[in-house]
């Protein structure tokens, strides 16, 4: 299965945010934490990942702040701001409002048994 | 490959990576930072699952993906980097260029604030521009482009033997604009103050090539500097001609009128600074506007080529003599100085090792239809030598230059047709024109210097 392109786009803020608002991280560890939250089936890209990181930012929803790391090595931290959470609340009303009627529409039905595509087989 | 080699390896390919992504526009240094902290996080994470850095690499660069689609969604957030913006004090995330940028900009309103009190010092012994016009129309790029040359001296760090050649040189030129008892509306008076702008600004592109006066290249960026620095300077002449517009009718309209303030005050001071702003400007922001005077060239070629060839044709046409009465020759010598700015912007902004195409067949048309319209006028000129053509500085001056011109056009005519039927590569026309720039500057000081005695004063 792989989350439509649209979706990831529309769920990567509120992604982003909560996983910001459990701690500071940096770019390559917030990919492997939703790698890991989704059980491997988001598959994001650095394409889509750091330009929302630097928009998070203009938006000042999000702080970033370079540290170094083993020796030379430079890394950007970015640290969750109280905009952001206000934004990350506001965002989680609104997905909780969209789950809740999409679970309402869903309610007592058995999950699809059959794939629809392979009924065009 | 031994176990050693491996870190050196791999850091010179995270090395030769990290110049693949600052190519682009839309990643800036900070980007390949933190894409770089990215990358060998991925990396790390490969060897420990049991890869080769060697393989650990490919495939951490392979997942990221193409670098178009990146720098393709890095241009959506940061679209503003497409457009190159002014940054007075560098680029903040380079501390060093940073420094040295702020500091450019303080010696350059140094040097500003020096051309600014140059312009006024005079009037403290009574010199001002009502009372001694002339004094001004003289001297005036003596007290500026002293001050543009000493901050693009000490941008090169010039050696001593240069600055000692500046000073001299400006020097010189004081004791030319001053020492020779020329009247106000005399023709070598005329003469000088159009010929010492001339020879200072050379004297200004001495500074500009401290550091390697004898290289083509560096004497063609200051043709380039050149070009960048009129339009500049158009520029901001045409927005302090608004600011005064403004100053003076807001005021008028309050019945106070500025004028003397406009006219004493803000045009020379306005005009000695935007000399020193405008080279600042061109030395500083290389970058931030796409360089216009080969823009202009691209433009208007086709159009002068078109317009002197029918001129050309009507003059055969109408077999009307070209009048060269009075001081007509002067317009020709301008037509020749605008056909060979054409030619040095377009050099200027050309890959010299592109093959010769459309538009170097256009700048030949160009280049020969000017020379042919110079030698009829020649012709005319020698046709009456016996009234004494030469006999004014004015004539003599333009006469003069009209040949050094036909000789530059020539030439260039000539390697111009060998590159295109690729006799002869791009370079040796570029070299042509910039050995020439000695000649002008010979010819500038001789007018200055000779022509006055030489001429009695007249």
């Amino acid at each position: 299965m792989k989350v439509a392109k649209d979706l990831v786009a529309a769920s990567a803020t509120p992604m982003v945010l909560g996983i910001l608002a459990e701690g500071e991280s940096y770019g390559y560890a917030i990919l492997r934490r939703i790698n890991e939250l989704s059980g491997g089936e988001l598959d994001w890209t650095e394409g889509l990942l750091y330009p929302l990181l630097h928009r998070l930012e203009r938006l000042a929803y999000v702080e970033a702040s370079w540290q170094s790391v083993a020796g030379e090595r430079k890394r950007k931290y970015y640290r969750i701001t109280d905009r952001g959470l206000a934004e990350l609340a506001e965002q989680r009303r609104q997905w909780d409002t969209v789950v809740g009627a999409l679970k309402e529409i869903w309610h007592d039905r058995t999950p699809l048994t059959v794939r629809p595509l392979e009924g065009l087989a | 490959m031994t176990a050693h080699d491996e870190p050196e390896e791999l850091e010179a390919q995270f090395a030769q990576w990290r110049r693949y992504v600052l190519r682009r526009r839309e990643l800036q240094s900070v980007d390949a930072d933190e894409l770089e902290d990215h990358l060998r996080g991925s990396v790390d994470e490969l060897v420990a699952a049991g890869l080769s850095p060697d393989e650990a690499f490919l495939v951490a660069v392979k997942r990221m993906g193409s670098l178009d689609e990146l720098s393709r969604e890095f241009a959506r957030e940061h679209s503003e980097r497409l457009w190159k913006q002014l940054v007075l004090t560098g680029d903040s995330g380079a501390p060093a260029a940073g420094a040295r940028s702020r500091r450019d900009l303080w010696v350059m309103l140094g040097a500003a604030a020096g051309a600014v009190a140059s312009v006024k010092v005079p009037a403290l012994f009574g010199l001002t521009f009502d009372d001694d016009g002339s004094f001004y129309t003289r001297n005036f790029t003596l007290f500026v482009l002293p001050w543009l040359a000493a901050f693009l001296a000490w941008r090169r760090r010039a050696r001593p033997a240069v600055i000692v050649a500046l000073v001299a040189l400006f020097v010189l030129g004081a004791v030319a604009a001053n020492v020779y008892p020329l009247a106000g509306d005399s023709q070598s008076f005329v003469v000088t103050s159009v010929h010492l702008p001339i020879a200072l600004w050379l004297v200004v592109g001495l500074a500009y090539v401290a550091d390697d006066w004898r290289s083509s290249r560096r004497r063609m960026d200051f043709i380039r500097f050149t070009g960048e620095w009129f339009i500049y300077f158009v520029l901001m002449a045409l927005g302090g001609g608004v600011l005064a517009a403004f100053l003076f009718n807001t005021f008028a309209a309050i019945g106070i009128v500025p004028e003397a303030f406009v006219s004493q005050w803000l045009l020379p001071c306005g005009a000695a600074a935007a000399v020193v702003v405008a080279g600042w400007l061109v030395e500083a922001k290389q970058s931030v506007v796409e360089n216009i005077a080969p823009v202009l060239t691209r433009l208007f070629t086709p159009l002068f080529t078109a317009a002197l060839l029918a001129f050309l044709v009507a003059v055969v046409w109408t077999s009307h003599g070209i009048d060269v009465e009075r001081e007509a020759l002067i317009l020709f010598d301008l037509l020749l100085v605008v056909v060979l700015g054409l030619l040095l912007y377009s050099l200027s902004a050309r890959d010299p090792l592109a093959p010769p195409g459309a538009f170097d067949k256009l700048q030949l048309a160009l280049v020969v239809s000017a020379l042919a319209i110079d030698v009829l006028v020649l012709v005319e000129i020698t046709g009456r030598i016996t009234d004494n053509y030469g006999g004014t500085p004015n004539r003599a001056a333009a006469l003069g230059e009209n040949v050094i011109l036909l000789v530059n056009l020539a030439w260039s005519a000539w390697l111009l047709l060998s590159f295109l039927r690729r006799r002869t590569p791009f370079a040796a026309l570029e070299r042509w024109q910039t050995g020439y720039l000695p000649v002008y500057a010979a010819w500038a000081w001789i007018v200055v210097l000779v022509f006055p005695p030489l001429f009695s004063y007249a």
